[in-house]
């Protein structure tokens, strides 16, 4: 129900009535084998999603004492309390909620200009397009799948100049940048296939290169719109890299302050905290996940495969 | 100098020409088609009269005044395009509105102009439905509503009746053509099939190549075309176009034919001038409904042969029935009645009307007489 | 009177209208020539200079580069990369492939499974990483419960293990990314003509000759989309790496973006993080250039 791309296909699997003489095991035994197969490797999946529900939920001396795959005995929704405000996170004992707002601070303008961007780009490289536009378009591009420790330097040091290093804005200016290749990717395949002819009916009906854009495109334009806020809000949440080289200790975002409760080495390891808090970093993309599943799988492999 | 016109204008695209210097001058009232296959340069053409692409050389004016520089929407034209381009996000009103509103024009008269070309097309009921909503020849009706309002100097159609299944272009067509008695607008239409160029026009341009091979009445381009590729094109099924030799017989002038048994017909040409080619091997057009039985050739003719030749095939097609035999080594259609008497391997007088003859050169291809 | 020859932009107002397109694409232009390839040259720059904890701007060739190959922890970090990239992309890919065709034989519920089979790539590598350094850990995790369990020998410590740990990198980047392979492959299997799958039936072809000789050659572009995607993501993966082992024990785990990061920042050699940068970025490029120009180029 979440994710269904239409399948309306035939696929080389036919259900072909079994012969008469056979017995039902005999025909049905292949599928049954292929249920269960599927039904395997579903647990497979969700293991480590059931290990940490789970074990956010138990007291630290359940885990510890080898318990880490039981249900809680006795149920707690302490170590979430302790995980959201209090848990020692590097030097001050805040919880992660500073760090899930500065991540919410940082995804939300980062996604909405990059889209912005992105879509006016599209507009342009296909509806606008020049001699070189393609090749502009390769260079952006390519833009999004250099490693990006090509960049740390340097823009460790640009932040500074521009007097954004260690805030949120700077982690805003970072992603924006680098999620622009992609953003117009999506809009720019997108667009491709949108009628060049209503354009130019518009043109001829008077309406300008904005105009055109506003009343023609835009509102058509929803679909490609979630596939490029759900990808950039992934992508741009879950980012750890430049999180880790760019902020401050008040500028974190959700992902290097989990990391830092999980790997800081004094005092008693409390899993049950690092499971409720890996939850919480992980519970925004979930539920984008969930409720969009369909666009998310469209941007995911928009993504991958141009065209 | 005329209401639109053509003058010297070509177009490339960097080393490729696609549009030869073209001249054509259009009347204010006058329906033009441009006719042609695929990539012989119409759409091109009809695209650089709307100022949708820059005309590389030569002039392009309306009412007298150049266009060049001009923007699509200052030129006051009007365009059908061949997938109507109805915005999909706006209802059918404000589709036919969209334009008015990007012109400044005010809402009152906007929802009176919209009243005026609803009625006249008959889409009233449809106003406030969104395109997706409509059927094809519905979508057919809108697209040209929101041309009709603009009161243009000159119509553009970009082959309309092309998404249209066939019943339906048949009406559309007819609709077309009455809307244009009616509005008596200048039109210059774009379509590749050639029953709607002959239907519909005053005048047709022939296109093909990045040339335009003729410009003329749709009976001058029937019945004269101007070259080969014309003959070809124009006319369903197309003009049979074989290989024949002039010669003179005691002062007649005529083709010389061979026949698939190796006996030669003799053909007399109508017109004199015929006899400047003498000797010469020359290419002759002969429409499908000049070569008939007997019975059924035109009476007032003063120029119908009778040809002996082997049948070689036979196609009833309800009202006709056509008839294939061979000269001059090329398969020939004749346009018989439908309840004549014929059948494969039959020898069958067949009635050429010479009156109705053209003769081509082989190597320009052009006509001769 | 013609118009040929005179220019036509000859209003300010016909400039900014004929300008505007490329006005608007303009500052992503800039902000990429500047933060992209201008970044990327100034790296490369570095990568040949002196610099340690600042960049300087002392030139010293191909040192850092010659020194680069001598660092034990370097040749660790590329053996981990080799080992991790070979295991991680055939996995997927085979996996991927396997799970598409299960689900694509008429599933009952197929939606769910594949929602299932596809969230972890919803999450952050950082979220993958803990889950799985927890459940790795033998003092807590599997070895401890099978032990618990009574199997008192049952040992799996690969993630304490320096010659094992690698691979526990390997089963959660798999785990994270196989879904989404598999979510690639079955579109690859749903964009088959329907028609040439009954034709084949009709020939003859059981299932497995069906899928070995028509449908899987046929997923060809699939297979290359999703190697040019693993092959990238490997060679990035960082996040992973530093949530499940942070490079450990040890430097066992290191790979080149762990590398890079640490002699850049907490080992102040700056120069040659940046040559070890400049290695990722080469070994990248002869993957993605060659997948982007081919793309490119049938769009035209």
């Amino acid at each position: 129900m979440a994710t269904a791309p239409t399948s309306e296909v035939i696929t080389p699997a036919t259900g072909t009535p079994a012969p008469p003489g056979r017995s039902a095991l005999r025909t049905h035994l292949p599928r049954v084998v292929l249920y269960i197969i599927l039904a395997l490797f579903c647990i497979y999946y969700l293991l480590p999603l059931y290990v940490m529900v789970v074990n956010s939920l138990k007291p630290l001396s359940e885990i510890t004492s080898g318990g880490m795959m039981s249900l809680p005995s006795d149920w707690t929704i302490e170590p979430w309390g302790s995980a959201w405000s209090t848990a020692q996170v590097g030097v001050e004992a805040t919880g992660l909620r500073p760090y899930f707002l500065n991540s919410l601070m940082m995804v939300v303008p980062a996604v909405a200009i990059t889209t912005i961007l992105g879509a006016l780009n599209g507009y342009v490289l296909t509806k606008w397009s020049f001699r070189g536009s393609t090749l502009i378009f390769g260079l952006l591009l390519f833009g999004c799948f250099i490693p990006f420790q090509m960049v740390l330097i340097p823009m460790a040091r640009m932040l500074g100049l521009m007097g954004l290093a260690g805030s949120v804005s700077g982690l805003i200016f970072v992603h924006l940048v680098y999620g622009i290749g992609f953003s117009t990717l999506y809009f720019r395949n997108y667009y491709a296939a949108f009628p060049t002819e209503l354009v130019r009916a518009a043109q001829i009906d008077g309406a300008g290169f904005f105009t055109i854009f506003r009343r023609i495109l835009l509102p058509s334009s929803g679909p490609i719109a979630v596939v490029c806020i759900i990808w950039l809000f992934t992508n741009i949440w879950n980012d750890f890299l430049f999180g880790a080289s760019f902020s401050d200790f008040d500028s974190q975002p959700m992902t290097v302050a989990l990391n830092n409760l999980v790997q800081s080495s004094t005092g008693v390891k409390e899993y049950n905290v690092h499971f409720a808090g890996a939850i919480m970093a992980a519970l925004p993309t979930l539920l984008v996940y969930i409720v969009a599943g369909r666009y998310f799988v469209r941007g995911l492999m928009a993504g991958s495969v141009k065209g | 100098m005329g209401f639109l016109d053509i003058k010297n204008a070509t177009k490339s695209y960097g080393a490729v020409k696609v549009l030869y210097e073209t001249d054509i001058s259009v009347e204010e009232g006058e329906f033009l088609v441009l006719v042609g296959p695929s990539g012989c340069g119409k759409s091109t053409l009809l695209n650089m009269i709307a100022g949708l692409e820059d005309v590389t050389s030569g002039d392009i004016a309306i009412k007298g005044r150049s266009m060049i520089g001009v923007k699509p929407a200052e030129r006051n034209i009007a365009m059908v395009f061949q997938s109507y381009a109805l915005y999909p996000n706006m209802t059918v009103r404000g589709n036919i509105s969209f334009g008015m509103e990007m012109h400044g024009i005010a809402k009152p008269e906007r929802e009176r102009k919209i009243d005026e070309v609803a009625e006249l097309l008959q889409i009233q009921p449809l106003l406030d439905r969104k395109p997706g909503q409509l059927s094809g020849g519905q979508r057919q009706r809108v697209a040209m509503g929101r041309a009709l309002t603009r009161d243009p100097d000159v119509f553009l159609f970009d082959e309309p009746l092309s998404n249209l299944d066939a019943k339906l272009r048949v009406d559309m067509r007819t609709e077309i053509k009455k809307l244009h008695q009616k509005l008596g607008t200048t039109i210059v239409y774009v379509t590749h099939d050639q029953i709607e160029a002959l239907t519909l026009s005053t005048r047709i341009a022939v296109m093909y190549g990045g040339y335009v091979q003729q410009l003329g009445t749709p009976k001058e381009v029937y019945d004269n075309p101007a070259n080969m590729f014309v003959a070809g094109f124009m006319g369903s099924p197309s003009m049979n176009l074989f290989p024949a030799r002039v010669t003179n017989h005691d002062g007649t002038i005529a083709a010389e034919v061979r026949l698939s048994d190796g006996t030669q017909a003799r053909l007399p040409f109508v017109s004199g001038t015929m006899a400047a080619h003498e000797g010469r091997e020359i290419v002759l057009g002969i429409r499908p409904e000049a070569i008939t039985d007997r019975d059924g050739a035109d009476r007032n003719s003063s120029a119908i042969h009778i040809v002996e030749a082997p049948v070689e095939l036979t196609e009833p097609a309800g009202s006709d029935t056509f008839v294939a035999t061979n000269m001059g080594g090329k398969d020939i259609t004749a346009r018989f009645r439908a309840d004549v008497q014929v059948k494969a391997g039959d020898r069958f007088p067949f009635a050429i009307n010479m009156e109705k003859a053209v003769a081509f050169d082989p190597k320009t291809e052009a006509r001769i007489a | 009177m013609s118009h040929a020859d005179t220019p036509r932009r000859s209003r300010s107002v016909d400039w900014l209208r004929d300008a505007l397109p490329k006005l608007v694409l303009s500052p992503s232009i800039v902000l990429v020539a500047i933060f992209v390839y201008g970044f990327i040259a100034f790296t490369v720059y570095l990568s040949f200079t002196d610099s340690r904890i600042l960049p300087s701007f002392g030139w010293v060739g191909w040192q850092n580069y010659t020194n680069l190959f001598r660092i034990r922890a370097w040749d660790t970090a590329v053996t981990n990369l080799a080992i991790f990239g070979v295991l991680y992309i055939s996995i997927c890919c085979l996996l991927g492939l396997l799970l598409a065709i299960l689900l694509d034989q008429k599933i009952r519920a197929e939606g769910f499974i594949r929602t299932v089979y596809l969230y972890p790539m919803a999450l952050s590598f950082i979220v993958t990483g803990i889950a799985w350094k927890w459940f790795l850990d033998p003092g807590i995790g599997l070895e401890a419960v099978v032990q618990g369990w009574g199997w008192e020998s049952f040992r799996f410590d690969w993630i304490k293990d320096s010659d094992m740990a690698i691979y526990t990198i390997v089963i959660a980047a798999v785990w994270q990314t196989s879904g989404f392979v598999m979510a690639m492959f079955l579109a690859g299997l749903r964009g088959i003509d329907g028609e040439m799958l009954k034709a084949a039936q009709i020939d003859g072809a059981s299932t497995f000759a069906l899928y070995r000789r028509i449908v899987i050659p046929q997923l060809r572009p699939a297979f290359m989309s999703a190697f040019v995607v693993l092959a990238h993501m490997a060679i990035k993966s960082y996040d992973l790496v530093i949530a499940l082992t942070n490079g450990g024990p040890g430097t066992a785990t290191e790979v080149p973006a762990t590398f890079m990061y640490s002699y850049t920042f907490t080992r102040n050699q700056m120069g040659i993080g940046a040559s070890s940068a400049v290695i990722m970025l080469m070994t990248i490029a002869a993957i993605i250039v060659p997948y982007l120009w081919s793309e490119l180029r049938e769009k035209k």
